[in-house]
């Protein structure tokens, strides 16, 4: 057996590899998510940091602790006898429900402060917009800042995406943004519940019918991403698909300048239902019809 | 006919007599919870191998295997068929086993009842299992069926598969009320002289706290379950929105329920937990009465974070922000358990038999389910990763990795008593190291692929997530197969497997004060309790009887 004192130095150097451990881990879970294309991703990047160092260090010191009696207190086949005697510790036990307390409240308080961070207006504001149908607040929102935020309505139905560019009155099948611009995206189901989500933005949204919900936030990296429905949507959830891309000011305004000639594409949904592709078991269950994509420039 | 093999013959027919009851209308505790025990084993095989045919399709990106219909359908009957036909029915047939004999009663409170209860079960679950042979298919809304998805039909058939999944729900539902109704009454009523509350093994404990919430959030599920079948079946407008209902209120009444069900399913694998670990490490459980205490807190607390379900769906922020601290606080009566098993295992002298290696690798994977549920609660997380895989691999961990790991844990520590003969310590260990590598292959690369976006519930998928879902796959495939050493063992020790002692693992608790397996009514006088649960280090519970040749046999070698 180990004396005293070499067993608490082999426990302080235990507990500080796990410190370096964990805290690796949590730097590397930068690399574990998609692109950062949205001002917002990077909060909950760091906050997902957070939880991995914190959730490392956890799991290190439980395993590690059962690991290590597995490996050194195996009893003898017959020995049934007592392993040890004590039956509880008052100290321990206070300090074990006062540290995930502690632990709890710490975690409760950052993701708390990286979600106020997000300013993820619309979320807020979604009482707001429902007091503004009789006229008010985000009424007064929109007069302060004028222009200053792009609004794009998001149209979800089953199977397909539709978006329109109330200020330039465009409607299209792609999804352009402009980047460094406060968007504000005004989201609406014709059916059932649809979810907007693009990983790289790091957010999703239900979409509810007969409710207008928006959300609003910072696009800061060009490139192409793809939108996904996030609610099961039924059959051709899966084909519920749609590009986004993010473009830097100029690129956006040419977009905005051509889109006019744009005609809508057919959806995945759509084209699949009309040539079904080989499938080894096939049940040919009925389903609801893909929707057909909108008359260009209603 | 020679006096033997006249005896002979009665002994056959006992033997006949006793195969023959599982398959009556039985009201012994015990044959009901074999029945309820074999009967949901065999609906987790179902729904094992429909999760087999999912992983084959995604084992490739495109949609090639089923088609689409197919593909919602069977997802959808997977898990309805694990939640109320595999993971919640097989713990009640456990407890209904267990309980009267660790609390030193004689039979549950309402026998009757109790058989009544059981034979909803194979009811609902064949009713459910038939909608795969309606013309318009099973269900194919997911097992959260949120409108308005589920009250489309476009079929036009008044009797389509989400009808029969509903009618199926509210069966199970009331077999579950039965139960708890059951169990409250047997727990609080029925103890043996001197089994005050702090007494009871932490198993009681916890499902009491189980069968708690059961009775208070249940209702709520069923009561949504026959708000729904009305919209879908009588054009009523609970949840449509087309004509002003609200599908959000589905979703509150849902998770009022199926939230707190997960700990209707995992508080009595803390349960299990408790048992085996203290009869394996020779020590009392420590901070008993902080588990017990701490098994009632999660139950409480429990009830108010059904919202974390449905961050994204339109909620406030308020509303965000308090549920995301409710279900963080879970964490600390949880926590407080983990903490407890590790301090009993700590300094102690283990034995790792096939249950004990079933509750360590069950314990050792909840904290990986634990600590994604903590990062789940936090909202601005959430809202990345709700409704993707990662959700998928989190409740994975919990519902399989910890739950089910249980089962197999308390299937092999209480098969001597249930059967009289012990399995097969060997291929209990091919079982548990399949089970185990299987589990973390399948459900592990379900974290990162969630992480990185791809949305749970499709059928196919961008090709960049191609290598985690092979491994997924590969995995499940080696799960499945895990269950094959499982059931040999089972089935051939029942038969021939060497005759169990009274007591095989020296365990404490009153079950194992009786015969293996007990008589009709468990006890020959109802015991008397003296000593605190857990009393390992007492000489009756610390050495090998060298008088019996079977606990030689066993231990010897």
């Amino acid at each position: 057996m180990m004396t005293p004192i070499l067993e608490k130095i082999a426990l302080f150097i235990s507990v500080a590899l796990m410190i370096v451990i964990s805290y690796w881990l949590g730097q590397q879970s930068y690399n574990w998510m998609p692109v950062a294309a949205t001002a917002e991703a990077k909060h909950v990047d760091d906050l997902f940091s957070f939880l991995v160092a914190l959730g490392s260090f956890i799991f290190l010191g439980v395993v590690g602790m059962i690991v290590f009696s597995i490996i050194t207190c195996r009893a003898d086949e017959n020995d049934y006898t007592e392993g040890h005697p004590s039956r509880g510790n008052n100290k321990l036990e206070f300090f074990w429900t006062a540290t995930p307390t502690i632990l709890v409240l710490w975690i409760g308080w950052q993701s708390f402060n990286i979600y106020q961070q997000l300013d993820i207006e619309g979320l807020n504001k979604i009482i707001d917009l429902k007091a503004s149908e009789s006229g008010n607040k985000s009424m007064l929102i929109a007069q302060k800042i004028p222009n200053q935020i792009e609004e794009i309505e998001v149209i979800a139905k089953q199977w397909d995406w539709t978006f329109r560019y109330p200020q330039s009155n465009i409607t299209t099948s792609e999804l352009h943004l402009p980047q460094n611009k406060r968007v504000r995206l005004i989201l609406e189901s014709e059916d059932v519940i649809h979810g907007f989500y693009v990983p790289e933005f790091r957010f999703k949204q239900d979409m509810i019918p007969n409710h207008r919900l928006n959300f609003t936030f910072t696009p800061l990296k060009e490139g192409k991403y793809k939108l996904h429905d996030s609610q099961f949507s039924g059959t051709y959830f899966a084909l519920m698909e749609a590009d986004v891309y993010i473009d830097s000011p100029e690129a956006y305004g040419q977009w905005l300048q051509s889109a006019h000639n744009n005609i809508l594409k057919p959806s995945l949904a759509a084209t699949e239902h009309a040539h079904q592709p080989r499938q080894l078991i096939r049940s040919d269950w009925p389903t609801i019809e893909p929707a057909t994509p909108f008359v260009a420039q209603q | 006919m020679t006096h033997s093999s006249a005896t002979n013959l009665k002994e056959s027919q006992i033997k006949q007599q006793a195969w023959k009851r599982y398959f009556t209308f039985n009201t012994d505790h015990k044959v009901i919870g074999i029945q309820y025990l074999v009967t949901t084993f065999i609906f987790f095989l179902i729904a094992g191998i429909l999760s087999m045919i999912l992983r084959g399709e995604l084992i490739t990106p495109p949609s090639d295997l089923v088609d689409r219909s197919l593909y919602n359908g069977l997802f959808t009957l997977h898990g309805t068929v694990m939640i109320f036909l595999w993971i919640i029915p097989s713990l009640v047939g456990l407890a209904n086993y267990l309980i009267p004999l660790m609390i030193g009663a004689k039979d549950m409170a309402f026998p009757k009842l109790n058989a009544i209860a059981f034979w909803l079960i194979p009811i609902g679950g064949i009713l459910l299992l038939s909608s795969f042979l309606l013309p318009s298919g099973s269900a194919q809304a997911g097992w959260w069926s949120y409108p308005p998805v589920s009250i489309q039909n476009p079929t036009g058939y008044p009797i389509n598969g989400q009808t029969i999944w509903l009618l199926s729900i509210i069966v199970l539902g009331i077999s579950s009320i039965m139960g708890g109704v059951n169990f409250l009454t047997t727990i609080l009523r029925m103890r043996a002289p001197g089994m005050h509350f702090f007494r009871m093994p932490i198993f009681v404990w916890t499902v009491l706290s189980a069968q708690l919430l059961q009775l208070f959030c249940l209702p709520a599920l069923t009561g949504a379950a026959i708000m729904l079948l009305f919209d879908l079946s009588f054009g009523t407008n609970f949840f449509n929105p087309t004509s002003g209902g609200d599908p959000v209120l589905y979703q509150h009444l849902f998770w009022f329920y199926s939230h707190p069900a997960v700990y209707v399913m995992v508080l009595p694998a803390f349960g299990v937990f408790s048992e085996v670990i203290p009869a394996f490490t020779r020590n009392p459980l420590f901070g008993y009465k902080s588990v017990a205490v701490a098994s009632f807190g999660i139950s409480l607390v429990s009830i108010f974070v059904w919202v974390h379900h449905m961050f994204a769906s339109g909620t406030p922020s308020w509303m965000r922000i308090l549920f995301m601290f409710s279900t963080m606080l879970v964490a600390i009566p949880t926590g407080v358990k983990v903490f407890a098993w590790t301090a009993t295992v700590w300094r102690s002298k283990l034995h790792l038999d096939t249950p004990m290696l079933f509750a360590l690798g069950g314990v050792v994977m909840f904290i990986i389910g634990g600590i994604t549920g903590v990062m789940l609660g936090a909202v601005a997380f959430d809202l990345h990763v709700n409704n993707t895989y990662f959700v998928v691999g989190h409740f994975h961990y919990v519902v399989y990795n910890t739950i089910t790991m249980a089962l197999f844990a308390a299937i092999y520590f209480w098969f001597p008593k249930m059967t009289g003969r012990m399995y097969h310590e060997g291929w209990g260990k091919i079982h548990f190291w399949l089970t185990f590598i299987g589990a973390n292959l399948t459900f592990f690369p379900m974290l990162p692929v969630g992480l990185q976006g791809m949305v749970r519930r499709i059928s196919s998928y961008d090709p960049q997530y191609a290598g985690w879902n092979i491994l997924a796959s590969l995995g499940a495939f080696l799960l499945g197969m895990a269950t094959l050493p499982f059931m040999a063992n089972l089935v051939v020790s029942c038969l021939i497997g060497i005759q169990a002692p009274n007591n095989p693992w020296y365990a404490t608790g009153l079950e194992w004060a009786t015969t293996s397996p007990p008589p009709t009514e468990n006890f020959e006088t109802i015991p008397t309790v003296t000593l605190a649960p857990y009393s390992y280090g007492l000489p009756q519970y610390s050495t090998v009887d060298t008088t019996d040749e079977e606990a030689i046999k066993r231990h010897g070698n």
